[in-house]
């Protein structure tokens, strides 16, 4: 079972805070990996928020690639950070040769396109830069967009901290939101795409747990979307389910929990929009997830919420102060990094619930 | 030297032989009463035997006369193997036997082609005994405990929009329908299928209708039942139980007579209207009820005169799918209001998954669910050239039209209902339950239904005679006599209790693979010991 978290804070915080989050978990993960998504860039990215920042992980010659790629798609380089490594020796990493991090401008013929073709660009550049990357067999690209930066590796979390240098808290790397999860792939193959969190079109999310359903919802979502692709990972069905619902069905949030674990038939039909959550779970069936689960997803707008499966299988506790609120599969990350929070404060959100943080930090419980 | 006719039957030319014991055999009557093949008669027969009279032993040679049971060398009284002497003999005395070398196939078309019902003989290999639940919840994820979860046992059964076509629109932040979408009702994943009052005794009918009721009003399970072609009493047409049916319109459209008159009556709408194109058993024919089965209540349920009723092959006003669609969906429809879903039932064929994919793709979004009856299915009465030689298995073509749909991304949109063979073995939950995993979202049975009223017939020739009126259950006939064998009550409570134990073997294996609602479509959750199975349904195989 993975162990999964997420810091939201009012002001830019460091890696090592997600580190040290997760790091006191380490029972319950195997230390196979580090992958996290920042969003909310401050530091070196403050000035460029509104540019579509590339993250990937690739050799010499998919740098090559992925930057003749964007030239000839006319995206102008606006700035880069490429990490220096450290790379002392005994460290447990399979790194890549290169991690780019680099922002972008739309191509100039973008300018007076609407967000949503904006967005499709963006997705599609990476669905385009993954296939060039992966038939080559030269890299991996995590994400492109706005204010979003994924680093993913293989290797002991503490090592790859070490190595990307993210214990030196020297204020270039900060954002206000970090998802991060310490384990690679255990049930399939070690694929650097099997990491969670995932990203897709401004939502992030990653999950404790597994998805028996995972076949129905994968057989369904590959008609869907083009962006749902890979399916290397079971928690990747979470996020494509996300996206559709708030994306493109353009539905509240409160309607994601009844997709994902919909009501029983008898508890439906005692409520007043009945019609509408049959209607919901008949069209949506095969969206359904059926497992233990906890899921920490951010939304475009910055929010972060958390809901669990419908039989509280997967733990999950949410603490905080006035400045962070963080959310943790085990109380003990939180207590590693906010030892003086309001304990009794904390709430372990029940089967039926989701939680909701807003970018003031105010958290919504509501019952499904 | 003419000692032997060479073209008399014998008892060895038929497919059961009588076994009789004189010495146990007290003459009482009882197995040539219960008999209703006239395959046995009392008659005498001279012995050469030594017997002993008085208190001393004085045995003498005698040639004597004594009464015996004695099998008729007919075709006509063929001994069924139905058992029913054997049951009712107090003293083991007579028992039918199989006899291997039966020449009775060959010498039975005297009079036209043979007739019988029950099932195929030919084509009854069991695919899904080969396919195990074999992905369980070990360690990476809980399996659940099927005595304290919930689990949400249900089928849909209506047209499913997509999610786009919901009618939805927002009001205050909420979701709100802004119009109409086609009914679904939710029900149990097992419809308990299409056998007519015509086909079935009315006892034996009327036990499958109050085992209906009893599972839905006292065990809290929907499970719905199809009328079969031929209509349904006034009395229950005009009732509340009316919504636990599904009312069947086939090429003869038997009883819709009385069903049109009695709707402005209806207190409740049907479950649903099954329109039936095929049937598994005898695809390609229609129904087929014999003279010797419409008894007088027959005749007033259907309107007709004793005489042999022949559905046709088509429904005769159809020549297309499309119109099939728009004339019988639309115009069934608009009888209920729109308020009930209307579903179509086909045999299994090579060409299902077009019909699907017509029915699918059609733009009324007017089919409620595709019903797609196997080779396996049984029948009251049909040729036994269509039972054994046409016809198409179940489990692949249920896969094929399932795997269509996803394709399309269009599961789940017309529910996929899998009969013909469900519980051949007596294990309905697990041949379900793997069904489903393969895309169905239930299944229907009759078979079953009738032989936990009773039903001895089989797939290896046993009986088989719902054709012919004399079923000995009482089953499959009008006759009065007959009729009085079964017991309505005991009959139902066999079916609830079976039901009952299908919803718990059910529970069983969706908790070990951790799920608490019907894993349709979970092909993950099987795997097959036998490669060319594995390959053919897209699951592991495991050896």
């Amino acid at each position: 079972m993975c162990r999964i978290g997420s810091i939201k804070s009012k002001v830019p915080f460091h890696p090592s805070k997600a580190l040290h989050l997760m790091l006191p978990q380490q029972e319950g993960h195997d230390n196979s990996g580090f992958a996290m998504v920042m969003q909310d860039l401050y530091g070196i990215f403050s000035n460029y928020k509104d540019k579509p920042l590339l993250s990937l992980a690739c050799t010499q010659r998919g740098a090559q690639m992925v930057e003749e790629y964007m030239d000839s798609h006319n995206f102008v380089q606006l700035a880069e950070w490429v990490p220096v490594p450290n790379k002392q020796p005994g460290l447990d990493i399979k790194a890549m040769p290169y991690y780019i991090f680099r922002n972008y401008d739309y191509p100039e013929h973008y300018n007076e396109k609407t967000q949503g073709q904006r967005e499709d660009l963006l997705m599609d550049t990476r669905l385009a830069l993954r296939t060039l990357l992966e038939t080559a067999g030269e890299g991996y690209v995590y994400s492109f967009w706005p204010d979003v930066l994924t680093l993913k590796e293989i290797g002991d979390p503490r090592d790859i901290a070490t190595y990307f240098r993210l214990w030196d808290d020297n204020g270039c790397l900060v954002a206000k939101s970090i998802v991060a999860q310490c384990r690679q792939n255990t049930n399939y193959d070690i694929v650097r795409y099997a990491a969670h969190p995932f990203f897709l079109q401004g939502y992030t999310l990653c999950a404790n747990g597994e998805n028996t359903f995972y076949t129905k919802n994968k057989e369904f979502q590959k008609s869907l979307h083009r962006g749902y692709t890979g399916f290397e990972s079971d928690s990747q069905n979470f996020l494509y389910t996300l996206h559709y619902v708030l994306h493109e069905l353009k539905w509240p949030i409160d309607y994601y929990k009844h997709v994902i674990t919909p009501l029983p038939f008898a508890e439906i039909e005692e409520r007043p929009d009945k019609d509408v959550l049959k209607a919901i779970r008949q069209s949506l069936a095969n969206l359904e997830i059926n497992g233990p689960n906890t899921i920490i997803a951010n939304l475009p707008d910055g929010r972060m919420i958390t809901c669990c499966d419908s039989k509280k299988l997967r733990p999950v506790v949410i603490g905080g102060d006035d400045t962070t609120i963080a959310i943790s599969s085990e109380v003990c990350g939180l207590n590693e990094i906010m030892p003086d929070r309001d304990m009794t404060k904390d709430i372990y959100p029940n089967e039926r619930e989701v939680v909701v943080i807003d970018n003031n930090l105010e958290v919504q419980r509501w019952k499904q | 030297m003419e000692t032997v006719k060479t073209q008399d039957i014998a008892v060895n030319d038929l497919a059961w032989e009588i076994e009789y014991h004189a010495d146990r055999c007290t003459m009482c009557g009882s197995c040539v009463a219960s008999c209703t093949f006239g395959a046995i008669k009392p008659t005498v027969q001279q012995q050469s035997i030594t017997v002993s009279e008085g208190n001393q032993p004085n045995p003498v040679h005698q040639h004597i006369v004594r009464p015996i049971i004695k099998q008729e060398a007919s075709i006509a009284n063929a001994c069924t193997g139905c058992g029913m002497c054997e049951k009712v003999c107090p003293n083991n005395a007579i028992r039918p036997v199989r006899n291997s070398d039966t020449r009775k196939t060959l010498l039975s078309r005297d009079s036209g082609p043979i007739k019988r019902g029950g099932r195929t003989n030919l084509n009854a290999q069991r695919t899904l005994d080969s396919i195990v639940v074999g992905r369980i919840s070990q360690m990476t994820d809980p399996s659940l405990d099927s005595q304290r979860h919930t689990f949400d046992i249900r089928a849909p059964f209506g047209r499913v929009l997509s999610p786009r076509e919901l009618p939805f629109k927002m009001v205050g932040g909420k979701l709100e329908m802004a119009h109409k979408t086609p009914p679904v009702n939710w029900i149990y994943p097992l419809v308990f299928s299409d056998m007519s009052i015509g086909a079935l005794s009315t006892r034996a009918w009327e036990a499958v209708a109050m085992a209906t009721a009893y599972l839905n009003e006292k065990c809290g399970l929907p499970v719905r039942m199809s009328s079969g072609e031929g209509g349904m009493p006034v009395k229950l047409l005009e009732s509340e139980y009316l919504k636990y049916s599904i009312l069947q319109i086939a090429s003869g459209h038997f009883g819709w007579n009385r069903i049109i008159k009695a709707l402005p009556k209806m207190v409740t709408d049907p479950a649903g209207v099954l329109i039936k194109i095929g049937q598994g058993a005898k695809p390609g024919d229609g129904g087929l009820l014999p003279a010797a089965k419409v008894a007088e209540h027959v005749q007033a349920i259907r309107g007709v005169p004793k005489a042999t009723l022949s559905s046709p092959p088509n429904h005769q006003g159809l020549y297309s799918i499309e119109e099939s669609v728009q004339k019988m969906h639309l115009s069934l429809n608009a009888a209920f209001g729109f308020r009930v879903p209307v579903a179509i039932k086909c045999a299994a064929s090579a060409t299902s998954v077009s019909v699907y994919n017509n029915l699918l793709r059609d733009p009324y979004k007017i089919c409620g669910g595709f019903f797609i009856d196997g080779i396996q299915g049984g029948t009251g009465a049909a040729n036994e050239i269509s039972l054994d030689h046409t016809g198409h298995p179940i489990v692949s073509k249920l896969r094929d039209c399932y795997l269509a749909a996803v394709k399309q991304g269009l599961q789940g949109q017309i529910p996929l209902f899998a009969g013909g063979g469900i519980g051949m073995t007596g294990n309905a939950a697990a041949d379900a339950f793997k069904m489903i995993c393969l895309g169905a979202n239930g299944v229907f049975c009759g078979k079953i239904l009738i032989q936990l009223l009773g039903c001895v017939g089989n797939e290896q020739g046993r009986c088989n005679s719902c054709n012919t009126g004399k079923c000995p259950t009482g089953i499959c006939t009008q006759d009065p006599r007959l009729v009085k064998r079964l017991d309505i009550d005991r009959g139902a409570q066999k079916i609830v209790d079976y039901v009952l134990a299908f919803d718990m073997e059910l529970r069983k294996l969706m908790a070990p693979i951790g799920n608490s609602s019907l894993p349709v479509g979970r092909s993950d959750a099987l795997v097959s010991t036998d490669k060319a199975i594995a390959d053919k349904l897209g699951i592991q195989y495991v050896c």
